[in-house]
């Protein structure tokens, strides 16, 4: 029987987080796919803290992963404003047609 | 009393809140114009609070606030760019007509976001405070909603800010790992005996989060094409006073909770420094709209700036803080002249619709002339008193070499100020430009031009004051 040890949570993530990144740069369709990779790496830092704090026997970890489940929220609330509002502008939501500012 | 020491913020906070209320109840012609108002009374009321609460030092809520010289030299610095910026943006505003009052409380909002993080001691005030700082930013970004530029500009600065974050959330959990505490003493504590690998690549994803926020090379895409979209009061904001409260939560980061650790941090400091000057130089020279070109130039400031903190002494920190102070003049001014040019009631944005200002409004010229001889670093002028004193720090601090390269950057730097002040004095155009004349932002104009020439006068003054904040850190 393999034991879960903190290597392992870190491992995932870790991968979790570089997916995230990824889902951010090479995501080329849609800018809601872009809000939910943000969630996903907000996500991957929690498990980080809520392992963290269990191995090492602190309860601040788990307190940091309530204030980040809470700014995530407010972001994910502010994300969709703006998305409603460029989507008013332009009638599209595609990240390839983000592009009237270019430099 | 205790609570004496973060007064300012409390009364700012209920502010904010009663001003948003009372916004809502206001009939529509007057409610931007009077909310403006009140908010600027509660940043004036703020700074005495400031100015009086902080005059002793000593930390709050277990460790996690603290308030010192630097929080109180930091605070007092955003508050009056706020109230500065807030005042010669109101005409524009009004002319463009998005003169909503809910802009004047979300740049509240995002400035109490602000005062908090320059008192931060704790990794976890320090997220808190600086997602206060940037969600209602974001926001700000796309205010003029029936705008497609201001919305995307909104969106991308929205995508990379939260991706920054993310960054330095990251690096924060790996350094809470390998800590085992939030607060800034500990981690502190924990890397005087060496620093563990996983706290160095902590290190390594804050520092790069927070490089994100001042736009430093490699993470500066955002800065040219948000400064472009965004209107440009906004602009004016953003280029000026976010920048102040990064800078300060860079300084306390780096020197008080990795003071142990000057090895480690220097190296990636001196990086970004480097990248920041050539690229922030060589980019601007190809601009041709003017706020995109004070975006390179903000980025190329931003590099000077991380000479004196990659110096990891003293004098560097007093040399960030006077650049600092320098930067924020320069750029009023210089964001009063691009607000006030307008043609048949738009506004514009080129270089070249500067064309013979210097015949129309020669007081304008001449202060656009000041503003960017001082930029360039020409010496009787306040930039270049900051240019010399960060150079000379990276001197004594033995980094010879950044420092040469600082010198020739700010070499290529002058040739598109030079280029600018070219195009005002010897070309000519037909059609004229409106220069809107609005006396409380010529005024404002005047004073920092007046404090441009005369920096040097005060620069013992300065100087004895940031070595104060500095060896208090």
């Amino acid at each position: 029987m393999m034991i879960v040890s903190l290597e392992h949570y870190l491992c995932l993530s870790a991968i979790l987080f570089t997916l995230g990144v990824f889902g951010i740069f090479l995501n080329r369709k849609n800018v809601i796919t872009i809000l939910m990779s943000i969630e996903l790496m907000l996500l991957a830092v929690n498990i980080n803290l809520v392992s963290f704090s269990s191995f090492l026997n602190d309860i601040d970890g788990q307190i940091f992963t309530i204030f980040v489940l809470t700014v995530a929220a407010a972001e994910a609330a502010i994300g969709l404003a703006i998305i409603v509002v460029y989507y008013r502008n332009s009638g599209s939501i595609s990240v390839e047609d983000i592009k009237k500012l270019r430099g | 009393m205790e609570l004496f020491g973060i007064s300012g913020e409390i009364f700012l906070a209920i502010a904010g809140m009663a001003t948003l209320l009372s916004s809502v109840f206001l009939n529509k012609d007057s409610s931007y114009r009077i909310t403006l108002r009140l908010c600027n009374l509660s940043f004036l009321i703020t700074i005495i609070l400031i100015f009086f609460s902080h005059s002793h030092s000593g930390s709050l809520f277990n460790g996690s606030f603290i308030y010192d010289d630097l929080a109180r030299f930091a605070k007092i610095l955003i508050l009056i760019g706020t109230m500065l910026t807030l005042i010669i943006g109101y005409k524009s505003q009004k002319l463009d007509n998005f003169n909503r009052p809910e802009y004047p409380v979300l740049i509240l909002f995002s400035v109490l976001g602000m005062l908090l993080m320059a008192s931060s001691n704790d990794l976890i005030g320090f997220y808190m405070s600086l997602e206060l700082q940037s969600l209602p930013l974001y926001v700000i970004a796309a205010i003029n909603r029936d705008n497609i530029k201001s919305s995307e500009a909104g969106l991308k600065y929205f995508i990379l800010g939260a991706l920054s974050s993310g960054l330095l959330l990251y690096g924060m959990s790996l350094v809470y790992g390998a800590v085992g505490d939030t607060s800034f003493s500990s981690i502190s504590m924990a890397s005087s005996d060496g620093m563990s690998n996983l706290m160095l690549i902590g290190l390594v994803f804050m520092l790069s989060g927070l490089a994100f926020k001042i736009s430093l090379v490699p993470f500066h895409m955002w800065t040219p094409d948000v400064y472009e979209g965004a209107p440009t009061p906004v602009t004016a904001f953003f280029a000026i006073v976010p920048k102040l409260a990064a800078i300060t939560i860079l300084l306390r980061f780096t020197f008080t909770a990795f003071d142990n650790a000057i090895s480690s941090w220097q190296q990636i400091i001196i990086i970004l420094s480097l990248l920041s000057m050539i690229l922030g130089s060589f980019a601007a020279i190809m601009q041709f709209n003017i706020k995109r070109l004070m975006a390179y130039s903000s980025i190329a400031h931003m590099g000077y700036a991380l000479v004196g903190l990659s110096s990891g002494i003293l004098e560097g920190i007093s040399s960030v803080l006077i650049y600092m102070v320098i930067y924020m003049i320069m750029n009023l001014g210089a964001f009063i002249i691009i607000l006030s040019m307008r043609r048949d009631n738009q506004s514009v944005e080129e270089i070249s619709d500067l064309k013979g200002i210097s015949q129309t409004h020669p007081f304008i010229a001449f202060s656009f002339v000041i503003l960017m001889f001082s930029m360039a670093g020409i010496p009787p002028l306040a930039g270049f008193f900051g240019k010399w004193l960060v150079f000379a720090s990276a001197v004594n601090a033995g980094l010879i070499p950044l420092a040469i390269v600082g010198v020739l950057t700010s070499v290529v730097g002058a040739f598109y100020y030079l280029r600018i002040i070219k195009i005002m004095y010897f070309e000519n155009n037909e059609v004229k430009l409106d220069v809107v004349d609005n006396k409380s932002s010529m005024i404002i104009l005047g004073i920092m031009i007046i404090s441009t020439i005369l920096f040097g006068l005060f620069l013992n003054w300065f100087l004895e004051v940031t070595m104060g904040i500095s060896s208090s850190i």
